[in-house]
Order: C-alpha cells, then sequence, then structure tokens
C-alpha cells in the first residue's frame, strides 16, 4: 500500500506526513499529529463533533480523507487558543457562561462559532443558531452555548472599539 | 467504520478523470465533495478499488453564463453556488433550494454535481433542476453527451450515467425575469434530506395569463417527478388561487409515494398537495408580466 506524503499547515505549523489513503482527516490529526482536541463522534458527517477550519471555513473532517488536505491550511480547536496556550476569547465565554456539559461537543461549537465570529461579530440569535445547526449537543440544550458565543460576540466588539 | 483499502488517484485534469474510471472498469469511484461517498465509504457500502479524486481539476469548478444558459461546473461548492449572484439573478429557485441543503460545513465541501450524481428522491438540488428544466453533460473516454435530467434519474440513487462517464456540468435554462418562483420542504430537522418538497415556477403575460409553469415534487416517489398533467392545466389560463387549487388533485395522479421510517405513504401525499399549493401561490404571487 503506497502511502503518499503530504504537505500542509495545521494550526500555523507547517507538517508533513506520509498517510495511507483511506485514513480520513479526522483519523490523522487524532492519531498521527497528536492533535486530539478535534473530536469523534460518529464518522459519517451527522454530529459536527469533528469541525475544523479548512482555509478557513468549517468542515467536517471526518468526510474528507487526510491525502485531499495537502497544501492546506488547517485550523484545529487547539489553533484557538491565545499565543500564550491559553483559552482565546471565544474558549473563555464558553468556560464562563457554561456552554458545555460533557464537553463532547465543545470542539465542534467552538469551530463552528469561531467562523461565525470571524465573519460577523455581531451576530443575531437566528445567524448563531444557524451557525451551530450543523452541531449536535446531547446535554445542554444549546441556551448556554448560543450564550456563551453571544458574550464571544460583545467581547469581541468591546476589544474592537 | 474505516473505509476499506483502496487506491487513490489524485486527477489534474477532466481527460486523467475519464481515463481512470475507464481503466476502472466499473470498480472506479469518483470523489468530489465527499458528503455522500465518504459516509458510504465509512459504513462500507461502498467499496471501490479506485476513487479518483476531482477536486483538484479547476476545469471542473465555477459558474458563468454561456449563451443562453446558466452553467455550473460538476465540482463547484454548494456554498458558493448559493453565494453566487449569478445564481440569484438567473436561476433564484437554485438558491432557494440550496439554502435548505445541509448546513455550513456540509456546503463549503458538498459539490451540485455530487448532489446530483448522488441522486437522492428528496434532495433538494435535484428537485430545483429538475423544475428549472436543467440538463447534465457527461464525459467518458468515448466523448461528451448531454442528457436532460427528465431522462436522467432512474430511480433511488440510480441515475443515466454509465459507470465510466462523469458528470461535468450542470446547465440551467437562464429563467425569464419576470418568473416568479418557489420552493417548500418539510424535513424532520433544519438541514435534513426533506421528507417531501415542491418546487415551482410560474410565469404570466399582462392579462394575467400563465404563458409557462413547473412543478416538480420530491420525496414523492423514487425519484423527483414533475407534474406534466397540473403544468398543461395552468398554461394558458388566467390564474387564481381558486384555479390554482383546483388542479391540485392532478398530483395524487401521477406521483407514487412510499412507506418508510419517515412517513407513510398518505402523509407524503397529503403534505406535498399542502407543499404544492404554497409553492404555486408564491410563485404566482411573484411573477410580473
Ligand atoms: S464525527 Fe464527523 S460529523 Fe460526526
Ligand atoms: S456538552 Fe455534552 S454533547 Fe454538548
Amino acid at each position: 500500500m503506497s502511502k503518499p506524503e503530504i504537505n500542509l499547515t495545521i494550526n500555523g505549523h507547517e507538517r508533513s506526513a506520509a498517510v495511507e489513503p483511506r485514513v480520513s482527516l479526522l483519523d490523522f490529526l487524532r492519531e498521527d499529529m497528536a492533535l486530539s482536541g478535534t473530536h469523534t463522534g460518529c464518522e459519517h458527517g451527522v454530529c459536527g463533533a469533528c469541525s475544523i477550519l479548512l482555509d478557513g471555513v468549517p468542515i467536517r473532517a471526518c468526510l474528507m480523507l487526510a491525502v485531499q488536505a495537502d497544501g492546506c491550511h488547517v485550523t484545529t480547536v487547539e489553533g484557538l487558543c491565545n499565543d500564550d496556550g491559553g483559552p482565546g476569547v471565544l474558549q473563555d465565554a464558553f468556560v464562563e457562561a457554561h456552554g458545555m456539559q460533557c464537553g463532547y461537543c465543545t470542539p465542534g461549537m467552538l469551530i463552528s462559532a469561531q467562523a461565525l465570529l470571524a465573519e460577523n461579530d455581531d451576530p443575531t440569535l437566528e445567524q448563531i443558531k444557524d451557525a451551530i445547526g450543523g452541531n449536535l449537543c446531547r446535554c445542554t440544550g444549546y441556551v448556554q452555548i448560543i450564550e456563551s458565543i453571544q458574550l464571544a460576540a460583545a467581547r469581541l466588539r468591546e476589544a474592537r472599539s | 467504520m474505516k473505509p476499506a483499502k483502496f487506491d487513490y488517484v489524485r486527477a489534474e485534469s477532466i481527460d486523467q478523470i475519464v481515463d481512470a474510471l475507464d481503466k476502472g472498469d466499473g470498480e472506479a469511484i469518483v470523489l468530489a465533495g465527499g458528503q455522500t461517498l465518504m459516509p458510504m465509504l465509512a459504513m462500507r457500502l461502498a467499496r471501490p478499488a479506485t476513487v479518483i479524486d476531482i477536486n483538484n481539476v479547476t476545469d471542473l469548478s465555477g459558474i458563468g453564463i454561456v449563451g443562453d444558459e446558466l452553467v455550473i461546473m460538476a465540482c463547484t461548492r454548494q456554498a458558493e453556488a448559493l453565494a453566487s449572484p449569478l445564481v440569484r439573478e438567473h436561476a433564484p429557485l437554485l438558491a432557494e433550494a440550496i439554502a435548505l441543503v445541509g448546513h455550513q460545513q456540509t456546503r463549503n465541501r458538498g459539490t451540485v454535481g455530487g448532489s446530483l450524481s448522488h441522486a437522492d428522491p428528496a434532495s433538494e438540488i435535484p428537485l430545483a433542476a429538475l423544475a428549472l428544466d436543467a440538463s447534465v453533460s457527461l464525459r467518458s473516454v468515448a466523448g461528451t453527451r448531454r442528457v436532460q435530467l427528465a431522462d436522467y434519474f432512474l430511480g433511488p440513487m440510480m441515475t443515466a450515467r454509465a459507470d465510466n462517464e462523469v458528470l461535468v456540468s450542470v446547465h440551467f435554462p437562464i429563467m425569464s425575469g419576470g418568473a416568479g418562483s418557489a420552493f417548500h420542504e418539510v424535513s424532520e430537522r433544519r438541514g435534513d434530506f426533506a421528507v417531501v418538497a415542491a418546487a415551482a415556477i410560474i410565469e404570466v403575460d399582462g392579462a394575467g395569463i400563465c404563458t409557462a409553469a413547473a412543478l416538480a415534487i420530491g420525496g414523492a416517489d423514487a425519484t423527483p417527478r414533475r407534474i406534466a398533467a397540473l403544468e398543461d392545466k395552468l398554461q394558458g389560463a388566467k390564474l387564481d388561487g381558486a384555479l390554482i387549487r383546483s388542479v391540485l388533485p392532478e398530483i395524487a395522479l401521477a406521483v407514487a409515494p412510499g412507506d418508510d421510517q419517515h412517513a407513510g405513504a398518505a402523509y407524503r401525499l397529503r403534505v406535498a398537495t399542502n407543499l404544492a399549493e404554497r409553492a404555486l401561490l408564491e410563485a404566482f404571487d411573484g411573477a410580473r408580466a
């Protein structure tokens, strides 16, 4: 079995690796790159736990082969931290507003919220619901997740003004 | 849930795709956005010997006007089509349908051609495209042929595309500026496949006479269906709400819905009729001479 060599940028770092074609980008990130922040849920595109940013837009990492990410920029939940490694604005807001319970869906929620807030730091409730519409949470009932995103948005607006 | 082993071919041109399909001899499969193929590989419902990745073929992506058609290349992302001013202007019905397809994470990868190749009988893009009289261009080593969508959908997940052909582009006749259109669906959750959906287009002249009508119903038969007898009754008639309601029984004569875990046949028919009424009235409302 040939293992093509891929080169990609993950959370700002250039990485290269040889990877078997059938390996999903999700498994590659978690197992080969030891970035286990991205969660494995359903492995067939239903739950959103595996969401990452690919060249800046949110996608499901279980629905892409690692070989297809050759030449791409990938951001995982680890990439949302501050430069000092501490939690970023959005992550802080999730902690403060209780945006998680078991935490299974959280990396995906953070990625979807990050994509939204990067484009629009004053989203409506509908826009927030739409942004996280592809992420399932079995614990929170979503209300505190939405409040966390609203808190992060308010802080981003404050920092901007 | 891991795919079985396969050979991976990263195609850089359409010629390379059709060559690889030809060599694959029915055992090769095209990977576009992966939003349906990847789950099928993971669950081993599909076990191709070769996966041909077409995402790097730049010729297969883009949206443009060619003559009197809006042309969307097969590997164009659904998100790009949704954001396209050309689609909004010339095929607003398609934009309305794509807004209901999946979620941002899936639209950022999922392609217009992929949805038409998968041909789920309840999915939105095939339904809107059928209502719009679209056709697809299929290429093999033997050459290119154009197939009208009316002849393309053969059954659930079955199309007229042969194993050695790749869907290259989708061609939409440009909608007349005065046409009204509407798309309505019922799904279990937002972003899910529709249980039932209806797409309608109406054109009228200065006297309020219907000059063109299209109604397509999804999720109520093995393929998306145009309701030709209903369209015939609308064409040439002076439209109003009562007339539109009077032709709705044609739907029951034209479709054969099935029972499954999502909905029973009688329910599907009732919903199809209600959604068709809504879509036709809204399309009529939006039509201007
Ligand atoms: S693990 Fe990817 S969507 Fe569930
Ligand atoms: S916090 Fe448990 S799934 Fe969302």
